[in-house]
């Protein structure tokens, strides 16, 4: 398969490259930028005049479950994300070798987003015993986490850390702690105190980060914090990353616009875990994704059918649809924060993917042609429709957003074209 | 971000569902009250019923049991003429979604043409008021710990009754401020009619996060909280609030936030003493207060059937 994008302007964070160029690819990888190969004949062209030619988008929080593998990978592909780190709350959760393997081989038989597990950090992600993650890193686990549910001993997250640093093995923990947090739905505040919902403070999520702070600074331990939501929060990471601590970070996107007045009647489609928090809270993140203490920002994709959703505020499951709503998002965010397009993609390109380690992110020769074309100065509208997603719980329904993605390559093919 | 829509009015500004006490017009309070003053006589009549909502179906779902509360909404609908049908829904645990839209769904089929609802969640009468067909209208009798309007609107006509001038009182909320869906309905009342200074009063662990962002004086201290009020709601403390951490006993918290004789002398002479029921002697109020003279405690229960009357028969009148 060889392709030939044209007319678009190629931009590549990592080398700062932006500059209108064709782009050519053959036997999935990139094999020249600007000047045609000698004797090239396309099998697709792609007409990406008016577009930005990026990097395929990095998304280091997907939410998969059985059965809607191929709808969320068409999802992802509509959204221009070729690669995705899934989280191990799958079901079964990814605390065996073989539930990684096959995971990875049926996201592998529809050539589309290269699905990148974590695995779980303790067996069943219960947070008592290890799971064999030796083992389960062979298998293609780039990482080890507990999902949304923590631990709830101290010691077992020490060994755990331990562990995983002999190994040089990453572990990407949500900080939350989970008495703090218990039974709370939305950012204890005012809109909270309000609305009569059980809050979750802000110190839920200091105190855990504290602790995997200081556990990783203890341990060596290759730390990934994800989806940070509070303040306070963007503070510690900047100066644990000052004072050396191997530690990245990661929030969702939804957190850098939305704020917890946004819920308005208690409306379930803002029930996010962790949950929004103020305007304080938005305008620390956004520093902190600027300044480059949060390394990448993530969709924290999970769909969820409308059953889950049609519930008082607090009976709704939480989480938001969002692989069809990065690049949007984050383009808005850009333009909110009048940050350089290049500096917003690198944050959904290669500092996502160097943050997880993956061989993503980068347009260069011989580099994997994983690529997104997209057309930043239209607009699409979020409806129900319009998703792929078999979830369409997002809280930007109704919303106008910018950047419309064309086309996605992944790996040598065209994963998603507009044009059908 | 998107304008988020007052769902409790319609496109004239006229009341369409009750769903909380926040965000309503001092207007249609002050019209509730009024109304709910032309009922209070049917209510001392040989025959206490008015021919208003003759052929109207008002169902009373409670998702969380309430005999007294749903016992008030039926008298007020039976008085109205309306036809009523009051359900205990159990609460399926597996699939509670399904439970309250088909639940919703299927009443609307019948014709309803109002729910009084009472649910264990904040918010839940929005989700109803959401999904109902646009002519059926919508009461909160009670959700979660966020508001339970009729009470506040009742609370409002019984300290009217009394105190007739909102403007120059000083009202105190006293206890279990956090769990308490009265508490929240009584503050967005009381501010929205101009009380000038609203207190609540309680330990740290039952006050709300930013509670004064409402408008409303903290005082952790009883007797420096009561003194010069006109008027002092007391709040039920709920017995499972000895469970946790929140509080060590029953008689410590009586100790320091129960209503004595002696503290409420701390207020004017002339304060009155309110209490949405059902009350825990002993624990939150002592029965010499219960039962002396400055108690409206059995006013407010008998004014709460004219007020929720009057609610029915201003939606009622609302068509869209």
């Amino acid at each position: 398969m060889k392709i030939a994008i044209r007319k678009g302007r190629v931009v590549d964070p990592a080398s700062k490259f932006d500059a209108p160029a064709d782009v050519f690819i053959a036997a999935g990888k990139i094999v020249a930028i600007g000047q045609q190969p000698a004797d090239w004949h396309s099998n697709r062209e792609i007409n990406a005049d008016g577009c930005v030619v990026a990097p395929g988008l990095v998304d280091l929080a997907v939410h998969v479950k059985r059965g809607t593998l191929a709808t969320e990978l068409a999802a992802a592909a509509a959204g221009g994300v070729t690669s995705m780190v899934c989280s191990p709350d799958t079901d079964p959760v990814l605390d065996e070798p073989g539930l990684v393997d096959m995971l990875r081989l049926r996201a592998q038989s529809f050539h589309s987003t290269h699905l990148y597990p974590l695995g779980a950090l303790t067996k069943a992600l219960a947070g008592k015993h290890l799971a064999e993650i030796s083992k389960l890193a062979q298998a293609g686990c780039v990482g080890f986490s507990q999902a949304d549910r923590g631990v709830f001993d101290t010691q077992v997250l020490l060994h755990a850390m331990q562990y995983a640093a002999t190994f040089d093995y990453a572990v990407w923990l949500q900080p939350e702690d989970l008495h703090l947090a218990s039974g709370g739905v939305a950012h204890e505040g005012e809109v909270a105190s309000r609305l009569g919902l059980t809050g979750i403070p802000s110190i839920a999520e200091t105190i855990a980060l504290a602790t995997h702070l200081e556990l990783a600074r203890a341990t060596g331990v290759r730390l990934h914090v994800c989806r940070v939501s509070a303040a306070e929060s963007v503070a510690m990471l900047r100066a644990a990353k000052a004072s050396g601590v191997r530690v990245t970070a990661d929030v969702a996107v939804n957190h850098l616009h939305l704020i917890d007045l946004d819920m308005g009647h208690y409306d379930s489609n803002f029930r996010l875990s962790p949950p929004l928090r103020t305007s304080r809270d938005r305008d620390a993140l956004r520093a902190g994704v600027i300044d480059g203490t949060i390394d990448a920002i993530v969709s924290d994709h999970t769909p969820r059918q409308d059953d889950a959703k049609q519930l008082p505020f607090a009976e709704a499951a939480p989480g938001a649809t969002g692989l069809e709503t990065l690049l949007s998002l984050t383009l808005r965010f850009a333009e909110a924060a009048k940050l350089p397009l290049a500096t917003a993609l690198s944050r959904i390109t290669h500092n996502a993917a160097d943050a997880a380690r993956l061989p993503a992110g980068r347009i260069a020769v011989d580099a994997a042609s994983d690529l997104c074309v997209f057309d930043p100065g239209a607009y699409r509208l979020v409806t129900k429709a319009s998703l792929k997603s078999a979830g369409k719980n997002s809280p930007f329904l109704g919303y106008e957003l910018p950047g419309v993605v064309r086309a996605t390559v992944t790996a040598g093919h065209v994963a998603y074209d507009s044009q059908g | 971000m998107l304008s988020k829509k007052n769902l409790q009015l319609n496109d004239n500004g006229d009341l369409h569902h009750l769903l909380a006490i926040e965000g309503l017009p001092k207007r249609i309070i002050e019209r509730i009250l009024d109304t709910a003053e032309s009922f209070v006589g049917i209510n001392e009549r040989e025959v206490k019923v008015v021919p208003l909502l003759r052929g109207k179906s008002i169902f009373n779902i409670f998702f969380e049991n309430s005999t007294r509360t749903r016992t008030t909404f039926e008298i007020a609908a039976k008085r109205l003429s309306a036809d009523v049908v009051s359900l205990d829904v159990a609460r399926s645990s597996t699939n509670k979604g399904e439970t309250i839209l088909d639940t919703i769904a299927n009443l609307t089929a019948m014709h309803a043409d109002m729910f009084v609802v009472r649910h264990s969640e904040s918010g839940a009468p929005y989700l109803i008021a959401q999904h109902a067909a646009p002519h059926v209208h919508v009461v909160n009798a009670g959700d979660g710990r966020h508001e339970h309007p009729t009470q506040g609107l009742l609370d409002m006509f019984t300290i009217r009754k009394y105190k007739k001038d909102f403007t120059r009182l000083t009202v105190a909320i006293v206890g279990d401020i956090l769990h308490s869906r009265v508490a929240r309905s009584q503050i967005h009342a009381l501010t929205t009619l101009g009380v000038p200074e609203v207190r609540v009063i309680g330990p740290r662990t039952l006050l709300p996060a930013d509670i004064e962002r409402l408008g409303v004086r903290v005082f952790t201290s009883l007797e420096e909280g009561l003194k010069g009020v006109d008027v002092v709601t007391m709040l039920r403390l709920q017995n499972e609030r000895m469970n946790g951490a929140l509080l060590p006993s029953a008689s410590e918290y009586f100790s320091r936030y129960g209503l004595t004789p002696q503290k409420l002398a701390l207020a004017k002479p002339d304060a009155i003493v309110l209490h949405p029921g059902p009350m825990n002697r002993g624990v939150e109020i002592d029965s010499a207060v219960a039962d002396g003279k400055q108690s409206v405690i059995l006013p407010q229960v008998t004014y709460g059937i004219a007020v929720r009357m009057a609610v029915m028969a201003i939606l009622a009148g609302s068509a869209r």
